[in-house]
């Protein structure tokens, strides 16, 4: 038996961490971007991160222009941003505080290690020569995390929880990389091979850190199409939206597996991994790139509040 | 610890010897270690009202509080006999009154109190319990000398750092725990839990008994406490939204519906408990629930109006009280209290203000209090006025010699006053002590101000076995 306030807030726990992750992974690939230029001032660059990150609306209010020191300070600490680094750090212990009694203390403690480091890492703004150990000590911080709820926590409702939030999240994520940066992708004349076109294509593969196993698989053949092939449909790449999908499959019929009851958002969940399954890397690019990730997103998004009210999350 | 220069009291022999043999350095380390542990495991509080330091950490100090085994007898027994006239007292005074009746207190005290709460008139609590948690404040004054300063009958907190507390001291140093004998406080939460469970009401759908703490949220100062407590017992851990009453029963909403529960250990104050019956604007508790309780379908604990036992007015009445229900003299000693309603009193207090502690009777937390010792001739004679205004406004009571326990500072040990506050549970068939307490210290030299939010800390407190 669990509250259904606990079964939202493990939810919610996750999905943050999942997001403070992907938020220092986007960062990493765009800081990278941005010392490996030699042309511009990279501010395109800086935008379309902004734009990934869900936080082009805040930004603009505050800044008129796209510069690294602004773009990170934002991303990291900036208290005006409900979704910085910090904020969702501090959103994720709050949540894991209100769920205190559904955590082992191994994952309590490394998630509260996690905020009282960064908050004290965050407190200032973080010089450049330091950002890259930063982003280090986050995805640091988050693993540990990860890596208690695997080794201390029952696979039972409240693993599936945890699990299904971090797995929303992520295909949520990786959906939204690639919507943003969709037209890199499509087959055109003017580009192809060109040392823009490859940049681009390495930011969305570090942003979702997967540019060395996507080069053991591809073994340096890099094409717009093996990227979102692989991004999309390889469900031997944790970050791949195919991948998200089965984990989200699995877990929501362990729930009905464990409270004897079938529920709308598995019916949904199996459609959306229908289609996946259904669709090749041509179907999709034949029918339209953009397209098929906008109706993604759109689909998690409704799988993310039936879930909620399936399980009672807020009555 | 020390009675003379070179002279140890005897529960404190084995440690002062290990203490003398060890490094300073090394312990002022673990020190350090302590409260790096202390912020990992989140046992901190809020601090009301501020945005960015709202949770802190209550200074602990590594020297123990060691209570002798012959000691801690008399205590329990003395509390044992205090708790049981407690629960008598409440049982009478929410039906008979035979305590009026017979005179023994006067009937003012308890009409017009706001402690005492007439909608619990006629109610039997489950399993006839009023009070299944208390916390009782003791000081001590000389060797067997113990006073009760308040019986804590409401919701008594601070359980968490006795358990902690000891956590940590096992930890920093289990070598210590082979050379003494220090009966263990970890059960508490087990015992707690089947306290619940036995008062639970009859009647339950649920073939076991269903227990959740009723916590006010993440943002109250005892939140650790409280999560803390529902995850040792196993409980859920509830707020007031999660709530419902369902075909008569207090409901929680679960992730499979709502899941009628039998006990409820709330940690919100009666008039927040529900807002069809008490404070009209309260948001942290079920409407209905006082419905659901006179029907005698769920357990609170503790029951709505216990607080009237722990009133400043009544307190100076609980020895006839005990005296009153059990036929015995109390085992533990009231501190001595003039009423200032009474004018021998009133004539006393004022030919000795200088040297007492004058407080009002409905006042808590040390506010309009006037500490003789201390206080300036200007307050003295500012208060004197009030006094003689307003008498049975006040109580006054010696400042007491309140016995000291050393902490460890930057020149080494040092004495500093403390008080002790065992928990005691108690359900239909039996009273459990847990040997141990929360030992609070005054970090400041001389000052008698144990509240944390008063810069006091903790300690761990050692009940010694035979």
């Amino acid at each position: 038996m669990m509250l259904g306030k606990t079964a939202g807030g493990l939810f919610w726990m996750f999905r943050y961490l999942e997001r403070a992750e992907n938020t220092a992974r986007l960062l990493e690939a765009g800081w990278r971007m941005a010392l490996t230029r030699s042309a511009d001032d990279g501010s395109n660059e800086w935008q379309s991160i902004i734009t990934t990150a869900g936080m082009a609306q805040g930004y603009n209010e505050k800044y008129d222009s796209y510069t690294s020191g602004n773009v990170v300070n934002y991303m990291l600490r900036d208290r005006d941003n409900p979704s910085s680094i910090m904020a969702t750090i501090d959103q994720a212990r709050s949540n894991a505080r209100t769920v205190r009694t559904a955590l082992s203390s191994e994952v309590w403690e490394a998630t509260n290690e996690c905020w009282m480091v960064l908050k004290e890492e965050l407190a200032r703004p973080v010089s450049e020569r330091n950002l890259h150990d930063v982003l280090a000590t986050i995805r640091y911080r988050t693993s540990v995390v990860r890596g208690a709820l695997h080794g201390t926590m029952l696979r039972n409702d409240i693993f599936s929880f945890a699990r299904l939030g971090t797995f929303i999240e992520r295909a949520d994520n990786t959906a939204r990389i690639l919507d943003v940066k969709y037209y890199v992708l499509l087959p055109s004349a003017a580009f192809v091979g060109t040392n823009i076109d490859n940049a681009q294509w390495e930011v969305i593969l570090r942003s979702v850190s997967a540019e060395q196993s996507y080069r053991w698989l591809n073994a340096g053949d890099t094409s717009p199409l093996g990227i979102a092939e692989f991004l999309i449909l390889d469900e031997r790449m944790p970050r791949s939206l195919a991948f998200c999908q089965s984990q989200i499959d699995k877990h929501l019929h362990q729930l009905e597996q464990e409270y004897g009851a079938r529920q709308g958002s598995q019916a949904l969940s199996e459609k959306i991994s229908k289609r996946l399954s259904d669709s090749t890397i041509s179907s999709i690019f034949q029918d339209g790139l953009h397209e098929f990730l906008r109706d993604f997103i759109d689909d998690i998004h409704k799988l993310s509040s039936l879930i909620e009210q399936d399980f009672r999350f807020t009555g | 610890m020390l009675i003379g220069p070179d002279q140890v009291r005897d529960p404190y022999e084995v440690y002062y010897d290990w203490f003398s043999n060890d490094d300073i350095k090394r312990l002022r380390k673990k020190s350090e270690d302590a409260e790096a542990f202390f912020r990992r495991i989140g046992i901190t509080f809020n601090v009301y009202g501020q945005d960015e330091a709202d949770e802190r950490l209550i200074p602990f100090d590594i020297v123990p509080r060691i209570i002798a085994a012959r000691e801690w007898a008399r205590l329990e027994r003395g509390i044992e006999q205090r708790v049981r006239a407690v629960n008598a007292f409440l049982h009478d005074i929410y039906h008979r009154q035979e305590i009026l009746r017979a005179g023994r207190i006067p009937k003012e005290i308890i009409a017009g109190n706001e402690a005492f709460i007439p909608e619990m008139i006629g109610v039997n609590p489950p399993g006839g319990v009023y009070t299944h948690i208390v916390g009782v404040d003791l000081v001590r004054t000389g060797p067997d000398e113990f006073f009760v300063l308040e019986d804590n009958v409401r919701t008594p907190s601070g359980v968490s750092y006795m358990l902690e507390n000891r956590e940590t001291m096992l930890q920093m140093f289990p070598e210590l725990f082979t050379k003494m004998k220090v009966r263990p406080v970890s059960s508490y939460p087990q015992l707690l839990r089947r306290s619940l469970s036995d008062s639970a009401p009859s009647g339950s759908p649920n073939s076991k008994p269903v227990v959740a703490v009723l916590t006010p949220g993440i943002h109250n100062s005892a939140y650790f406490e409280h999560a803390f407590l529902a995850d040792q017992m196993g409980a859920e851990l509830v707020e007031s939204h999660d709530l419902r009453i369902e075909d008569g029963r207090v409901a929680m909403r679960t992730t499979q519906g709502y899941q009628p529960i039998d006990v409820l250990y709330r940690r919100v104050d009666d008039a927040y408990l529900d807002p069809l019956t008490f404070n009209p604007d309260s948001l942290l508790g079920v409407p209905g629930i006082m419905d659901v309780y006179r029907s005698g379908n769920i357990t609170l604990a503790n029951a709505p109006g216990t607080g009237i036992a722990d009133d400043k007015a009544l307190y100076s009445y609980m020895p006839e009280i005990i005296e009153f229900y059990t036929g015995e003299q109390a085992i533990l000693k009231n501190v001595p209290t003039w009423r200032c309603s009474e004018p021998d009193a009133l004539a006393h207090v004022l030919e000795n203000l200088k040297e007492l502690v004058v407080k009002e009777v409905h006042g808590s937390g040390g506010y309009g209090m006037l500490v003789g010792p201390a206080a300036s001739k200007k307050e003295l004679a500012a208060f004197e006025k009030k006094l003689r205004a307003k008498p049975a406004n006040y109580i006054a009571q010696p400042t007491l010699a309140l016995s000291t326990v050393p902490i460890l500072t930057k020149a080494g040990l040092a004495p500093r006053h403390v008080d002790l506050r065992p928990f005691v549970l108690v359900s239909p068939n039996r009273i459990d002590i847990t040997p141990g307490g929360l030992t609070r210290v005054a970090l400041k030299k001389g000052s008698l101000v144990v509240n944390s939010s008063q810069g006091g800390g903790t300690k761990d407190t050692w009940v010694l076995g035979d």
